[in-house]
């Protein structure tokens, strides 16, 4: 079988000298042998060129099913086999007509099958971005081998410039890594011992080891790419209407042709030349192929370019439903802010106090802890043996510390009340969300620590950007009013529902959503519901395996510009579905009637052949359309762009 | 006379049309055969899937045949939107799937443009 580009090539070749004909015959110039020669040009065309429509048009018949290649079929058949009977009985023939459409219908699937190929392209670019091989250590030796057989556990050494090979955490070494290809962070990382990898990421300078965590389809490159295709073979529900109606088009685009016929040949009184060139006109462009392509092709583009930037669209329907989002409610702990308490304020002598608190801390399992001892480690303070380690429930710790006892904690451990100034220092920071304890030696307090989980430094931009595009910001927390409302303050958010227990996420998400659709955003397993319950789920992609599976997208950054990104990329995308579906029926719609005659009294006609360039065109236009997609603003995300655009391609 | 005899032409094969493609047709449906704890089908494109229902036992790994004829680019390409399956089917040569059946239901599938349906059911 021939491929549809020779299938062209030949029949260009064997038009071109009926256009020499046609344009030369007011000339007084004639093809030698006259009709003679047409008909053997346009013989060879439909035998070779035009017969796999005939052939498919045949077999749809025979299922009751019609389609495009049902109207290129009986479109040509009738303008070949009239000029056959006209050649015998020495009447005008029109071979050219039907020559000149299947060359041009034939021009625009190819060029059609080429810009498709184009824009499926993201998922094989996502696949080739996988290492070939990996540098195993085993039995203290080491090898390299296929990617295939790398298992979990296995110790992996990767050198400079080296692409790393599966997930997995650094056990030695350190090195600055281009996550860029999978997480769409354009700025490289700094990754050392304890850190977590990504396969198919690029290492830069440093070399290091890792043991393997996750392989095979278990990547979260693979996952990616199994998402990806998901989301680019699903259908957007407005597609629904596009299938009824492309179903019931070209029966009904037959009986119009028919009709068309009737009434020239019938009641106008026109020729049967001039009534047939009608009805062929009509078979000739109504072709709905620009339908049924307008919807997937931009799909496949717009999910495909928002994956390059590490944000997964995971199907049409989450794209349709992202197009009508009012309100968008946060998660606050992780995804609103950091997730990590962090010391934000020291009041008194911050090396006594910091040395006081971190020598107890060290030997307590408190939440807290953790951030007083990162502070105390940053600030090259050491830590202190304690003797006599006390946790005293509700109260603080006590102990020990260079022969004096020490304390940290609330109030109840002092034994002389807080002086005038640390109260009001005290009163303040609470005031501002934050959580203090009072640190103090011999029943008296030396200092206090504020602690805090603080906003990430993207959320108030994000905000800001949201408010902008008219949406509503609703921050859901299960922490208490003060505290959320003060954050909530720092980073711009509409509204507040705080003391929200984790199993009435999804409750409070219902609420929302009687006044107008509702996107949620959040990262924890207790995230899940409220994610399932939203018209749209935003899941952050730090976040746990089952807040990912219950999201409808999902952000690979833990940045919440990305939301941003990831609603205005759905919106460009919805509208150029529908933008596609306007210029795939806007031809058929206005090509019908003037190519049926009823403009022929203004004297605006439409031959088969200019109409079946008009079908090529309006396949060509919804694929164009498309592929623009890729190259659409998305505002100030553009910048850092071009650096991961390069390194997909 | 010969006015008359186009219309009542005209107007008979517009009957048709709509006879047959908008009338009540009944479409094949096979049951894949279950052997060694496998199932397969095999489905023909030619203007269409014939079978264009196929049946599935859910929990039995399924492989799904599809053998194009049709030169028709329309068909070239099988798409089961719920399953993330855009595969290229070659002409006539068969094509194997491999199907998820842990989930029973019913899934669609279509040709590359979504014209051409057939149905799949895991039970």
């Amino acid at each position: 079988m021939m491929s549809v580009r020779n299938r062209f090539i030949f029949a260009l070749v064997f038009s071109l000298p009926l256009l020499v004909n046609m344009v030369g015959m007011p000339f007084g110039f004639m093809l030698p042998g006259g009709a003679w020669s047409q008909f053997g040009l346009t013989s060879a065309i439909m035998a070779v060129a035009a017969w796999p429509f005939l052939q498919s048009a045949w077999a749809s018949f025979r299922h009751h099913h019609a389609n495009m290649d049902t109207l290129v079929a009986i479109g040509t058949v009738t303008a070949y086999l009239y000029s056959v009977y006209a050649l015998l009985t020495k009447r005008a023939v029109f071979f050219e007509s039907a020559a000149f459409v299947i060359t041009f219908i034939l021009l625009g699937q190819y060029l059609e099958t080429r810009m498709k190929a184009s824009a499926s392209s993201a998922v094989e670019k996502l696949v080739d971005l996988q290492a070939k091989d990996a540098e195993v250590i085993r039995h203290g030796q080491s090898v390299r081998i296929p990617l295939a057989e790398v298992q979990v556990g296995d110790v992996i050494r990767v050198r400079p410039g080296q692409k790393i090979a599966v997930d997995g955490e650094i056990i030695e070494g350190s090195s600055t890594v281009d996550e860029s290809m999978v997480t769409g962070e354009s700025m490289p990382v700094l990754k050392k011992t304890g850190d977590k990898v990504i396969g198919a990421t690029m290492n830069s300078q440093g070399s290091f080891l890792f043991k393997a965590s996750k392989v095979g389809d278990d990547t979260l490159l693979a996952q990616i790419v199994e998402m990806v295709k998901k989301a680019q073979t699903s259908h957007a529900p407005i597609q629904k209407t596009v299938d009824k109606i492309a179903d019931i088009f070209v029966p009904v685009v037959l009986i119009a042709a028919i009709a068309t016929f009737a009434i020239w040949y019938v009641f106008l009184g026109a020729s049967a030349v001039t009534a047939l060139l009608f009805a062929v006109s009509v078979v000739i462009i109504a072709c709905p192929c620009a339908l049924g392509i307008a919807t997937p092709t931009a799909l496949m583009v717009g999910t495909g370019r928002s994956a390059k930037l590490g944000i997964l669209i995971k199907n049409g329907e989450v794209l349709e439903a992202a197009n009508t989002v009012k309100t968008i409610v946060f998660d606050k702990t992780g995804t609103i802010t950091e997730g990590q308490p962090k010391v934000t304020d020291i009041v008194g002598d911050a090396q006594a106090v910091l040395q006081n608190a971190a020598s107890l801390e060290a030997a307590s399992e408190h939440p807290l802890a953790a951030a007083v001892l990162a502070k105390a480690k940053a600030a090259k303070i050491a830590i202190e043996p304690v003797r006599d380690f006390q946790a005293v429930a509700g109260q603080g710790v006590t102990g020990q510390v260079k022969g004096q006892a020490a304390f940290i904690g609330n109030a109840k451990l002092l034994t002389t009340p807080l002086a005038p100034k640390l109260a009001q220092a005290m009163a303040d920071l609470q005031q501002a969300a934050k959580t203090v304890v009072i640190v103090g030696v011999a029943g008296q307090a030396i200092g206090l620590i504020a602690i805090q989980d603080a906003p990430k430094a993207s959320s108030a931009t994000a905000m800001a950007a949201l408010k902008q595009q008219g949406l509503r910001t609703v921050m859901l927390t299960g922490d208490n009013q003060r505290v959320a409302q003060a954050v909530a303050d720092q980073v711009g958010i509409d509204e507040v529902i705080a003391d929200v227990l984790p199993g009435d996420k999804a409750a409070a998400v219902a609420k929302l959503q009687q006044t107008a659709p509702v996107a949620f955003v959040g990262d924890g397993i207790n995230d899940a519901p409220a994610l399932t319950t939203a018209d749209v789920g935003i899941a952050m992609g730090s976040g746990t395996d089952i807040a990912i599976e219950s999201g409808g997208i999902v952000l690979v950054k833990n940045d919440l510009m990305d939301v941003v990104t990831a609603l205005t990329l759905a919106k460009k995308t919805f509208n150029r579905i529908r933008l596609n579906l306007f210029w795939a029926f806007i031809y058929n719609t206005l090509g019908i009637p003037v190519a049926a005659g009823v403009f022929a009294a203004l004297g605006l006609v439409l031959s088969p052949e200019l109409a079946g360039l008009g079908m090529a065109l309006s396949s060509l236009s919804v694929v164009a359309s498309s592929l623009l997609l890729n190259t659409t603003k998305l505002g100030q995300r553009q910048k850092g762009l071009p650096v991961t655009q390069k390194a997909i391609a | 006379m010969t006015q008359i005899m186009v219309l009542l032409g005209a107007v008979g094969l517009i009957g048709f049309i709509v006879w047959w493609f908008f009338g009540k047709h009944t479409t094949a449906t096979t049951t894949a055969k279950v052997q060694n704890a496998t199932q397969a089908a095999e489905v023909v494109v030619s203007g269409g899937y014939s079978p264009e229902t196929v049946v599935l036992k859910q929990g039995v790994p399924a492989k799904l045949t599809f053998l194009r004829k049709d030169p028709s680019t329309c068909l070239d390409h099988v798409v089961f939107p719920d399953m993330g399956i855009n595969d290229f089917l070659p002409q006539d040569q068969a094509h194997t799937i491999a199907i998820d059946t842990t989930k029973p239901g019913n899934y669609e599938f279509a040709c590359g443009m979504n014209m051409f349906h057939g149905q799949l059911i895991i039970k």
